[in-house]
């Protein structure tokens, strides 16, 4: 029986944790937020620096639930470039045996995710490939000439989004619909985001409890104050048992366990309706300070959003349990 | 990650299952005094064996097993599938014998541990009070040593006893220095309640619940009992009272509980034709994803146990996060059970064989919801612990000199 993180998987974290501090400070995440690109090449390069890029290829003794670890902090740092994305590719790529793995690994290309029947994709200007994955038409690999890339304001500054437009025969197809990788990668895409969503709540949990620390209104630091430290309390309580959630859906997807979908789906839906929650409640908690755009609130705030509405939202997800359990 | 407990622990199920194979269920006709000396027989047996009692030193009846929280599982998992009866329960076992066990005397363990183990003496908690909940520091039930300095003589209220009707001892924290700072002044003491000092009375609560099974209140008017039979230097029960139990507490076992719980809600909504409706599909699927964070949980704290690390604040999370659950649950099946919730269930709130039951049970469910928050530590209190304990914030100044 093993139910927790090894030092092993606690020391990957730290590492992208360090690496994203150093390259990726708020400083940086203004100026990138303000500018006009959809991929900042050196953060990208650094993390791929560390290996991450072949995480999900077999035989790399790593797993989902080692992805779902790396995603997470990539959530806590809102971490520009479409990691998700380019893991899913790998993954897509050494399975069926197509395209070039070695490549992808290196992050010198770069691949995107594009949820099947919708229009967005992050990072989509500066992909090399597109990775659809479609539950209903299979899993395509699309190089980016056959793709038609419209820019558009995107609202989560830190992985913008373009509207994406690809003909149904484009590229080459890696895995058709009946083939049970399609089901799994599109179920490992919404264990990922989920757990971006956990590392994103948990970062405006951490800043609204480091900010009740040290603001002092009344003579003291408002965490002192009961209705404040309540509802910090709750953020937590939302948050911490849901890490667990997203550690199930990894973990069972790595097991091939007959629950692995319905732990998928759910991870997926509480995720990010719990970063929603908290990102809301973190600017409550923060007063006006958090409803400036300089303190960089807001952009958890607006990922939050993002990772919501990306790959279906909750209710969907919800539906789809519900008709997994059988009810 | 692997949820399997691993071969060693397989084999141990192995050994378990064969033990219960021989010694369990009693014959089918069997029933009053010869039951009971079956069932006493049975939990010798199992001790013997190293099943049962395994915190509890072997002088006093236990059976003195190092910790090992994976076996713990197994044991209870597998006397939950026999349907064998397991140790005794109550506040006895939780809280008494870990507290005499750790801080009481040699004369105080002969004398209570055994009895304890073996169901002989039952205890009921001598703490809350009428002015005194959350603020549990300020009781005022009042202790003074007799003249010949032998006995302490108490008076005062206690209340909201668990099992108070069939207590035959109780622990309790009683006010002996009137003028030392609040957590200074209490001092723990054992008392047999069976004495003309000692009056009791069920509470009835809300949910209807009235008679012996309920909670009770005390009251004592110059009731005693021996100096011998305070635990710990006296002005010290505040510190006493916290020793809890930590030998392989970790389990599984609430989560299992939430888990039926939360089955019987889904049957609940197919029972009222309400499972298609895509407001109810979405609501259970809802309350399944704190459901199973509770779960997962759980799994996280045992590993943690079973390894021997701190599984850090979600330890202190667990207990909100069921009582809130408790709060969903309840609000969606006040919505399925539509117009049975005009009807007062068979038994509400009550023990024993009710016979069949309509939708309307649920307001035990319902009910019992919102005592969850208020038991066992209220839900605001958990608040201020996760608050202060796992978020590091700073504690009220109100409470500023608590602990």
């Amino acid at each position: 029986m093993h139910f927790h993180l090894t030092e092993e998987q606690q020391a990957i974290q730290g590492a992208v944790r360090g690496t994203l501090a150093d390259i990726w400070p708020i400083e940086r995440i203004h100026a990138f937020a303000d500018g006009d690109e959809d991929f900042d090449r050196a953060s990208w390069d650094a993390l791929m620096a560390l290996g991450l890029g072949g995480m999900l290829t077999p035989g790399s003794g790593m797993g989902l639930l080692d992805a779902a670890l790396v995603c997470e902090v990539a959530g806590e740092a809102a971490a520009a470039g479409p990691l998700i994305g380019q893991l899913l590719a790998v993954a897509a790529v050494a399975a069926s045996g197509k395209g070039d793995a070695e490549a992808l690994v290196s992050g010198t290309q770069v691949a995107t995710l594009v949820h099947g029947g919708s229009d967005y994709a992050p990072s989509a200007r500066a992909a090399d490939l597109f990775l659809i994955v479609d539950r209903e038409k299979g899993v395509r690999l699309v190089p980016a000439a056959e793709a038609t890339i419209e820019p558009v304001k995107a609202a989560d500054r830190t992985r913008p989004m373009s509207k994406v437009a690809i003909p149904d025969n484009a590229g080459e197809t890696l895995f058709s619909a009946a083939d049970p990788m399609t089901a799994r990668l599109a179920d490992a895409a919404l264990v990922l985001v989920a757990a971006d969503a956990l590392g994103g709540a948990q970062k405006v949990t951490d800043m609204s409890v480091g900010y009740a620390r040290e603001r002092e209104q009344f003579g003291q630091p408002i965490g002192r104050f009961q209705a404040l430290k309540h509802q910090l309390a709750h953020m937590a309580l939302d948050v911490e048992p849901a890490r667990a959630l997203v550690w199930y859906a990894a973990y069972a997807w790595d097991a091939q366990l007959p629950d692995a979908p319905r732990a998928a789906a759910m991870a997926k839906a509480h995720l990010c309706d719990v970063y929603v929650r908290t990102t809301r409640a973190a600017v409550a908690a923060h007063g006006g300070i958090g409803y400036t755009w300089e303190y960089g609130l807001g952009y958890w705030f607006r990922r939050a959003m993002a990772d919501r509405a990306w790959l279906g939202s909750p209710a969907e997800h919800r539906a789809r349990a519900a008709t997994l359990a059988g009810w | 990650m692997d949820l399997s407990y691993g071969a060693a622990a397989e084999a141990f199920r192995a050994e378990v299952r064969a033990f219960l194979s021989l010694h369990w269920p009693p014959p089918s006709d069997m029933r009053g005094a010869d039951l009971k000396a079956f069932i006493r027989t049975f939990r010798a047996l199992a001790t013997g064996e190293g099943y049962l009692y395994r915190a509890i030193p072997k002088i006093y009846g236990g059976s003195e097993q190092p910790v090992d929280v994976i076996k713990a599982q197994v044991i209870r998992e597998e006397f939950a599938r026999a349907r064998a009866p397991m140790e005794v329960g109550g506040n006895g076992m939780n809280m008494t014998v870990p507290t005499l066990i750790e801080k009481g005397t040699e004369e105080q363990k002969e004398l209570f541990i055994q009895k304890t183990v073996e169901g002989d003496y039952i205890w009921g908690q001598g703490y809350s009070e009428p002015g005194s909940g959350s603020d549990l520091a300020s009781v005022r039930t009042k202790g003074e040593l007799s003249a010949d300095g032998t006995k302490w003589i108490i008076n005062g209220q206690k209340i909201w006893t668990s099992q108070g009707m069939q207590s035959t001892h109780m622990f309790m924290l009683v006010r002996t220095e009137p003028h030392a700072p609040k957590h200074d002044g209490i001092t723990y003491l054992l008392i047999d309640l069976d004495q003309p000092g000692v009056t009791r009375r069920p509470i009835r609560q809300m949910t209807g619940e009235k008679g012996d099974h309920t909670f009770c209140e005390f009251f004592f008017d110059n009731a005693e009992t021996p100096v011998s039979w305070q635990v710990g230097e006296r002005g010290q029960g505040w510190t006493v009272s916290r020793t809890t139990l930590k030998h392989e507490r970790a389990s599984i076992g609430g989560a299992d509980g939430l888990g039926k719980q939360f089955a019987k809600l889904v049957d609940l909504a197919k029972e009222v034709g309400r499972i298609d409706d895509p407001i109810v599909r979405d609501k259970l699927a809802q309350i399944e994803g704190s459901v199973l964070s509770h779960r997962y949980s759980s799994f996280r704290i045992f590993s943690c146990a079973a390894a021997g690390e701190d599984a850090g604040p979600v330890t202190l999370m667990m207990k909100l996060l069921l009582t809130e659950i408790g709060h969903e649950m309840a609000l969606l099946a006040q919505e399925l059970i539509g117009e049975h919730g005009f009807l007062e269930p068979a038994g509400a709130g009550g023990r024993g064989n009710r016979g069949r039951r309509g939708p309307e049970k649920w307001l035990d469910q319902i009910m019992g919801s919102l005592g969850n928050s208020i038991a066992g530590g209220a839900s605001n209190i958990q608040r201020n612990i996760i608050g202060e304990r796992g978020l590091g914030l700073p504690r009220d100044l109100a409470m500023g000199g608590e602990r």
